[in-house]
This record gives C-alpha cells, structure tokens and sequence, in this order.
C-alpha cells in the first residue's frame, strides 16, 4: 500500500497585488520525504513554503496536509498548524521569554497542556537538539546556531508531521551551519517529513530524495540531487547551480 | 521684601500645619484619581492599539480621526465641555463621571499612540512565528507582541503616566477636592500663598523619583543612537 | 421638535454662534499669541540651558538639574496658579497672560533642556576631539559639528513636547484669561447655552489638528525611534 501524501499542494498561485509570484506551483511530498527546493532570489520559494501553512493566502489552487483541506474556510488553521513546524531564516525566537519558554509557550496555550508536562516535553524537545543546558538562557545569550536549533525545538516540540524549514542556515556564520544541517540530518534519520528551501548543497546531496528547482514562480525541473547538480536538463538550471557552485 | 515677609507669606509653617488636614485629603483624591484614570487610559489605549493592527480602511481612518481629535483637543477643554456642556444634552454628570470620561479620551488616544508604536517595533517574524505553532492572532499578541511591545516603549509608558498624574490637577477646575483645589481653598481662606506652596512640595516629592528614573532612561535612549 | 433638532438648538445653536463667534475669535488670536511667545522664550531658554550645562561647571549643572527637575514634576496648572495667586502675597501682581506665559515658558524649558542635553551627550566624544583637533575653538564645535547632529535626534520629541505644552495654554482660561476656552465658558453663563463651547472646541481643533498632523510627520520625517 502506498502511503496518502503529507502535502499535496496542486497549481498554487499567489499575486501580491499586480505582482504574480506563484504560477502554478504543484508539490507533493511522501512521508518520510525530505524535498529540497532551491532557486534564484525573489522565485517564489519562501512564499510557496508560507503558503503550505498559510501565513500566505493562496490566490487560487488546493493545499491538503496530511488530509487536511488547508484552504477550506471550515478548517481550523491553528489546529492544523500545530502539524506543520517552521522555521525561518531569522531565526524568530521570542526574546522576552527563555530557551524553555520559546519551546513550552505552544504546548501550553495550543495543545493546552499543563506547565510541568509542558516543560517536561520541551526539555525533551530541546534535548533532541543538544541544548539541555541552555533551557533558561534567553536568545540574547545564545549564538546564532544555538538560536536556530531552539526554533527547531520549538516546531518539533508539537510532534509535527512536516516540517519546512526557510533558508535555515543563510543567516549563520560559517562556522555555526555545520550543527543546525546535523540536527536536520538527525530528524531526517528519525523519519520527519520535511520539506528544505536552502542553497546547502553539500546537505542536499547528502540528504534529499529530490530536489526541486524554481524560477519565476514556476518548478522548472525536479529529480534526484544526482540529477539536478549533475546532469539538468534546463538551461536556467545549469545556470543557477553553476553559480552557486562558483560561491 | 525682607526674608522674614517672604517666608511668612510663602512659607508659613502655622499656616501650613493649619492646612495640612484637607491637604491630605486632597492628596488621598488625587491618588484615587490617579487610580481610576490611568488604568482607564491604559484600557483605552489597548483597544486602540490593537484596532491600529487592522488594516482595513473603515477601521484606518476613522481610527486616526479619533486618535488625531482628541489629541487636538486640550484635555481641559474636554472637561469643560463634558462637565458644563453634557448637562444642556440632559446628560448631568457628577466631576468624577467627567473627570473619568475625559480622561479616557484624551489620556487613551495618547497611550493608544505609544501603543501602537510599540507594537509596530515588534518585528512581523514575531507573529509568523508564534501563528506557525498554532497560537491564534489574540494568543500570539497577549503572549508575544505585547509583552515586547510594551517593553520597548517602557519609557514612554511611564513618561505618559507621570504627565496623566500630573494632569489630574485640571479636575480642580470642576471642583473635584483634589489636591490642587484644596490648597486653593485653604489659600483663599487664610489669605496665604503657604497652603500652595505645601501643595507644589507635595506634587515634587511624589513625582520627582519618577523624573529621575524618566531622565536616565531618556538619556541612554538617545544615547544608544550616536 | 425631534432630538437632534433639540440637540443642535442647544449644541449649535445659530444665533448664539453668531452672537459669540467674535468672542471666541479675539480668544483665538490670543490663543495663537499666546502659544507662540511659549513657544519662543520656552525653547530659548531651555537651548541655553542645554549649552550652559555642556561648560561643565559643576555647582551650576546641579542647579540647572534641579531647576529642571522641579518643573517636570510639578503639573502646569499648580505653577499658574501659584505664580497668579500666590506672587500678590509678595506685593507682586502678574497678569493671568502673564503668569501662564511664564508658568509655561519654564515648563517648556524644562523639558526642552533635558531633550536638547541627551542630543548633545548622544553625539561621540571622538567628534569633539576630532573638530577641536582640527582648531576648531569650543563654539565653533558645538555650532558646526555638535549641533546639527544633535538637534536632528532632538527634533522629533521636541515637537511633541512642544505641542502638548502649547496645548496647555487652556489652562490660562483658570485665571481668567479670555483666550478660547475662556471666552467660550463665558459666553456659555452669559447665554444659558452650550453653544460658545461647541464653537470653543471647533476653534482647537482648527488650530491643533494641523499642528498635531504635522508632529506625526515630523515623526516619521525623521524616524529615529528604532
Ligand atoms: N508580502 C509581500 N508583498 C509584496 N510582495 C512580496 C511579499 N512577499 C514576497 N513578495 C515578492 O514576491 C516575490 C517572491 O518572494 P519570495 O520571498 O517568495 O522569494 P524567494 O524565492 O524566497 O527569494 P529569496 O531567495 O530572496 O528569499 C519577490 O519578488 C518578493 O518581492
Ligand atoms: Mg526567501
């Protein structure tokens, strides 16, 4: 039997005003998947991710997460959100409110548990992403790597059925990518479905099943990593990936 | 004038001492005036804050025409308005009912404008990230815009409270007993600057701590941006 | 007659209107003046401050410190009203124009002197050294490279202040100064009719809403919050 799909998102489009970012975009995502998508700058790559959770309001197409109508007005969006974990290139931690607290503040008021169940999950949370000892530190006393892993826990902490992660490493220094992708890579061998828009090629080759290529709004290409970084098939492709290889 | 003359017109202990029970009074009014307003202007600036968050032109415009108006309009000119003007609408208001709604549209526009710049120095992330675990748009401001919000325009926040403190001394002009009105009584019955002196020292002790605290953190404000 | 023909019989009435619309006029152009002799002497005075207390002398900073203080924490009216009613007891009458001109020319000093201060303290120590290393005498510093950078950060909160205490000329209505609210409370128990007021907050309005549009712009004219 095949699995059902997590996400199923069919000819999503999404205008900004008289600006047409998203043209049609289709994605599908087994569970157990890890799909990558890169593409050049202003693509349409975050607003697609954002639209999987709607924080974006699609214009017009079907969005369904794990057999959730995303789009249909009678949907309770918060419930539905509590499955699909995100997290941003800024990082987004909560400033007045400590490791724990960023990770417990869901747990308490979405999934209304009570605070020492909570704080027991979020530690387990937080110790899935080696930050046991920093639970009482707040961002402004963490580095920028240990920041993300926070949000990382944060999302996980919700036991979610996917997560997408938005260019998750663009605002580290160098030195600090390096935990963040090994967390990543410890939730992918746990089985999360997980659905990546970063330039990280090394991780994409060591981890994804397929990645996509957008440009204009529009997938261009899909297929293995082998297959888009060795051999692609478009024009706009090659480019793309000869350019950032150059970096 | 000898210093003798000046301190018995200005600074007459006798007449002070003589002063001090309804002094006291007046301050215990000011107090609760004090209490019953600013937590009314804070209420009023919430509403307006959070209404400020919606974009829509019908809540926009109206909204800033409020806000705008009642900035505009002196506070005492309020007052005078509700207080001798209500009555001819059939609307006989006691001074504390005027005092109250006055003071919550002229003090909650100001504290909705602190607000509501407060919020806006929330990055948006904020609440994309809060709405992302599933918290709803009241959750993700009571629990995570609000609580900053608040803490970056702290100084403004306490700034305003002091000039409403402050400004309860206009409810003198609608003879409510506060300290103001008191020592005006008390000047008018013994002929004596004193009570109005002791009135001014009371109004200094009480406020200036805050005037310190407000002038430090006005400084390193600023500071932090040369 | 039905309610709103009630209601504007008494709250717009036209033949009071026309009756006190010159009333309230003259209080206008008084209003007007009055604000901006506040306006003048109030950021003179404060500026000065500002530059005196940059010299460094300690004793006088101290005094200048306290002076400010003191009419920060002290509200607008109780200054009026001891400078009005309390200076006769040293044989010195100052007009009702008068005593409002000064009260708010020092409260406005006040706090335009702790804003011109932290714009001053926010320029780096590295301009002073750089333009006195350059020959520049200490005037010239503060007039060529200190100022400008200074008052840019000054000007939002300046506005505000300004306005808010230009706001305050209201109160002059309290020792009987026939500016608007004055002439307007007046003419409301000579004619039994609410009508002056009403025309009283219009004439504010006219007078304030432009001036507070405009401090929203300087606001964001030169954003410097964060
Ligand atoms: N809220 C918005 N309002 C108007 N235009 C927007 C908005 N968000 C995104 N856009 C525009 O949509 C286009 C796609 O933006 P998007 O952020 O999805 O690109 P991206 O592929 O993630 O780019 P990057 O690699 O720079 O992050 C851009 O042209 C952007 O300017
Ligand atoms: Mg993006």
């Amino acid at each position: 039997m095949t699995s059902r799909p997590i996400v199923e998102a069919r000819g999503v489009h999404k205008h900004f005003g008289t600006l047409h970012v998203l043209k049609g975009v289709d994605l599908v995502v087994a569970e157990r998947e890890l799909v990558f998508v890169i593409g050049p700058s202003g693509s349409g790559k975050s607003t697609l991710l954002r639209c999987l959770n709607r924080l974006e309001e699609p214009s017009a197409g079907s969005i369904v997460v794990d057999g959730i109508d995303l789009l249909d007005r009678r949907t309770d969006i918060n419930k539905a959100r509590r499955r699909i974990g995100m997290v941003f290139q800024g990082f987004n931690l909560y400033p007045h409110m400590t490791a724990l607290g960023n990770v417990t503040l869901a747990l308490r008021k979405v999934l209304g548990l009570p605070r020492a169940e909570a704080e027991a999950r979020g530690r387990v949370a937080l110790e899935r992403v080696h930050l046991s000892d920093r639970a009482d530190h707040y961002p402004s006393q963490l580095s920028g790597g240990q920041q993300q892993r926070v949000a990382i826990a944060r999302a996980i902490a919700l036991e979610p059925r996917v997560m997408l992660f938005d260019e998750p490493t663009s605002a580290l220094d160098p030195e600090l990518v390096g935990g963040v992708l090994a967390v990543m890579r410890e939730l992918r061998e746990d089985g999360m479905t997980m659905v990546v828009v970063s330039h990280e090629m090394g991780f994409a080759r060591a981890a994804a099943d397929r990645v996509l290529f957008m440009d204009d709004g529009l997938v261009v290409e899909e297929g293995t990593p082998e297959q888009i970084f060795g051999a692609p098939r478009h024009e706009r492709t090659r480019a793309f990936i000869s350019q950032i290889e150059r970096h | 004038m000898s210093w003798e003359d000046f301190a018995l017109a200005f600074l007459n202990l006798e007449i002070m001492r003589e002063a001090s029970p309804i002094l006291v009074q007046g301050l215990v009014q000011t107090i609760l005036l004090s209490l019953l307003v600013v937590p009314l202007g804070l209420v009023g600036g919430t509403v307006l804050a959070l209404l400020s968050t919606v974009r829509h032109p019908l809540v926009r415009w109206p909204l800033m025409a409020w806000v705008d108006t009642f900035r505009a309009l002196p506070p005492l000119v309020l007052l005078v308005f509700i207080y001798a003007g209500m009555p001819f609408a059939g609307l006989e208001l006691p001074a504390w009912g005027a005092v109250a709604i006055g003071f919550f549209l002229n003090t909650g526009a100001y504290y909705g404008e602190i607000l509501r710049a407060g919020i806006e120095s929330v990055p948006r992330g904020q609440m994309e990230a809060a709405r992302s675990t599933g918290l709803t748009r009241g959750q993700a401001m009571a629990y995570v815009v609000m609580p900053q919000a608040v803490r970056n325009v702290l100084p403004d926040l306490i700034s305003n409270t002091l000039e409403v403190v402050k400004l309860t001394s206009i409810a003198s002009v609608v003879a409510l007993p506060e300290l103001l009105f008191q020592a005006r009584q008390a000047q008018s019955v013994t002929y004596n600057a004193s009570p109005l002196v002791a009135a001014a020292v009371v109004y200094f002790v009480l406020l200036w701590p805050v005037v310190r605290l407000l002038s430090r953190l006005e400084n390193r404000q600023l500071a932090g941006r040369g | 007659m039905t309610a709103w023909e009630r209601f504007a019989d008494s709250f717009l009435n036209a033949r009071v209107a026309a009756e006190y619309l010159p009333k309230i006029v003259d209080g206008f152009r008084l209003t007007v003046v009055l604000a901006l002799l506040i306006v003048v002497s109030g950021l003179a005075a404060g500026l000065l401050l500002a530059l005196v207390r940059s010299l460094g002398v300690r004793p006088l900073n101290w005094l200048i410190i306290f002076v400010v203080d003191l009419f920060r924490a002290l509200p607008p009216l109780v200054v009026i009203v001891l400078l009005f009613f309390g200076l006769p007891a040293a044989g010195m009458q100052l007009s009702g124009f008068a005593s409002t001109w000064l009260a708010l020319s020092l409260v406005l000093m006040a706090f335009a002197e702790e804003i011109f201060w932290a714009g001053i303290t926010s320029v780096p120590k590295g301009q002073w050294e750089a333009a006195r290393s350059t020959g520049l005498t200490f005037v010239q510093t503060l007039r060529f490279v200190v100022l400008p950078q200074a008052i840019r950060l000054t000007i939002p909160p300046l506005t505000n202040r300004t306005i808010a205490i230009t706001k305050g000329t209201a109160l002059a209505s309290v020792v009987a100064v026939q500016e608007i609210l004055g002439a307007a409370h007046a003419g409301v128990s000579f004619s039994f009719n609410p009508t002056p007021l009403t025309l009283g907050a219009l004439a504010y309005l006219v007078l304030f809403i432009p001036v507070v549009v405009f401090g929203r712009w300087v606001e964001t004219r030169f954003a410097w919050r964060r």
